[in-house]
């Protein structure tokens, strides 16, 4: 997999701080988990979190609090420390683990919904507290999306398949991390349909007169 | 502050981090653990307060963040990182788990893959060091805008839109402060590539 687009620096430091809503969050370590070079970016971004950990202002722990720690630590005791922690090794081909959790099985598997003529989506569990949703898309080949901007943030993950638009050719890995200002209209080119993930903010505020006709789309 | 008589961390504690957590990995060393809680608890408790925990919440997450070092010293790998910013991201993990209760666990499944690939950014012990060093400078050194939007991101737990909200500036504005944070520390990084 050649990955040609990655995720805004802005959206790294904000996913290296844990300030990202889990939709996104989830969407960007999909991304990070098939990309080398966001993956050393990253490590590089916590070095920061490091780095203020250290010059924040310390709170003094309750005269007890040690104690209390060391007496759980005797429950962990056993549990060795170089211990690997278990995987979801069994992940369908094509779909990232942060991904997979969230699937009952593999890509063939999802329960489509057709929402336009050849646009299927399939929106994801969140949690109650989500304030970002996921959903994935499929989209036939030849299908153009009406040319459009966005309403605050969102994030595409391309997962199979690929389309093109004003800002390059999207395949799979590739993420396209649009600020509000962007307008495009993007085609799939793919000879099979455009499988992608997008990461929207709930509730969807779209803007302008595109906005309110793609909002059963959403996405791309 | 009540009467109760603050834990205090004795300063040259962070000189051997490595130390001791590889003491603690390898011999279950409690006076390793107990050196690092001292250096350590403190400040992850403050960092949850500044992230909108209440001060026995505070305490409760970082008691379980210096847990989780103990399980998991065996887990750090010196050549990836610092081990304040290792303890950074046990803290942020247990933040997101506590307080929001994901549907998905993105930063552990991307830990994992790291753990499969390792020394996948491989580096010597020396400059890992120097990076800390450099990073902690190049933090310092921001202009105090660019900063307070990387500070209210890492230390506060807000989101971008938040930010926006909280400083009176357009989001575009927001994002690229942390661009420009991000290239400084980029490039003072360089040096030593
Ligand atoms: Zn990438
Ligand atoms: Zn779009």
């Amino acid at each position: 997999m050649t990955i040609v687009h990655h995720p805004d620096n802005a959206t790294l430091v904000s996913y290296a701080a844990g300030s990202l809503d889990e939709g996104f969050a989830t969407l960007v370590a999909a991304h990070i988990a098939s990309c080398d070079a966001c993956r050393a970016a990253l490590n590089e971004i916590e070095v920061v979190g490091g780095a203020l950990l250290d010059t924040v202002e310390a709170s003094p722990m309750s005269p007890s609090s040690l104690d209390r720690t060391l007496s759980l630590l005797d429950e962990h005791a056993d549990a060795p420390a170089e211990r690997v922690e278990p995987r979801a090794k069994d992940t369908p081909p094509g779909v990232p683990r942060p991904l997979a959790r969230l699937l009952k099985g593999g890509l063939d598997d999802i329960a489509w919904k057709t929402v336009a003529p050849g646009v299927a989506k399939h929106v994801l569990p969140a949690s109650k507290t989500a304030r970002s949703r996921l959903t994935l898309l499929r989209i036939a080949p030849g299908t153009k999306i009406p040319d459009h901007g966005h309403g605050g943030m969102e994030l595409t993950l391309v997962l199979e398949g690929s389309y093109r638009d004003v800002f390059g050719r999207f395949g799979p890995g590739d993420i396209a991390d649009l600020d509000e200002h962007a307008e495009h209209q993007p085609v799939v080119d793919s000879p099979e349909a455009c499988i992608c993930l997008v990461a929207t903010e709930a509730p969807t505020r779209f803007k302008g007169f595109f906005g309110r006709l793609l909002q059963p789309i959403v996405g791309i | 502050m009540n009467a109760a008589q603050p834990l205090v961390s004795c300063p040259e504690d962070n000189l051997d981090d490595r130390a001791l957590v590889a003491r603690v990995a390898r011999h279950r060393d409690r006076e390793a653990f107990q050196r690092l809680f001292l250096h350590f608890g403190p400040r992850i408790k403050g960092l949850m307060i500044r992230s909108g925990s209440d001060a026995d919440t505070a305490e409760d997450l970082a008691q379980e963040v210096m847990l989780t070092l103990w399980r998991k010293a065996g887990l750090y790998a010196p050549e990836r990182g610092t081990v304040s910013a290792w303890v950074f991201t046990i803290a942020r993990n247990v933040r997101i788990d506590r307080l929001r209760r994901q549907s998905s666990r993105p930063y552990e499944d991307i830990a994992d893959l790291q753990l499969e690939a390792p020394g996948a950014s491989g580096e010597e012990e020396t400059e890992m060091r120097q990076r800390e060093r450099l990073v902690g400078q190049a933090l310092a050194d921001l202009p105090a805008e660019q900063r307070r939007v990387v500070e209210l991101s890492f230390v506060e737990d807000m989101p971008q839109a938040e930010i926006a909200t909280a400083l009176g500036l357009p989001l575009g504005t927001v994002k690229s402060r942390m661009r420009l944070a991000y290239a400084k520390l980029r490039e003072r990084l360089e040096t030593v590539k």
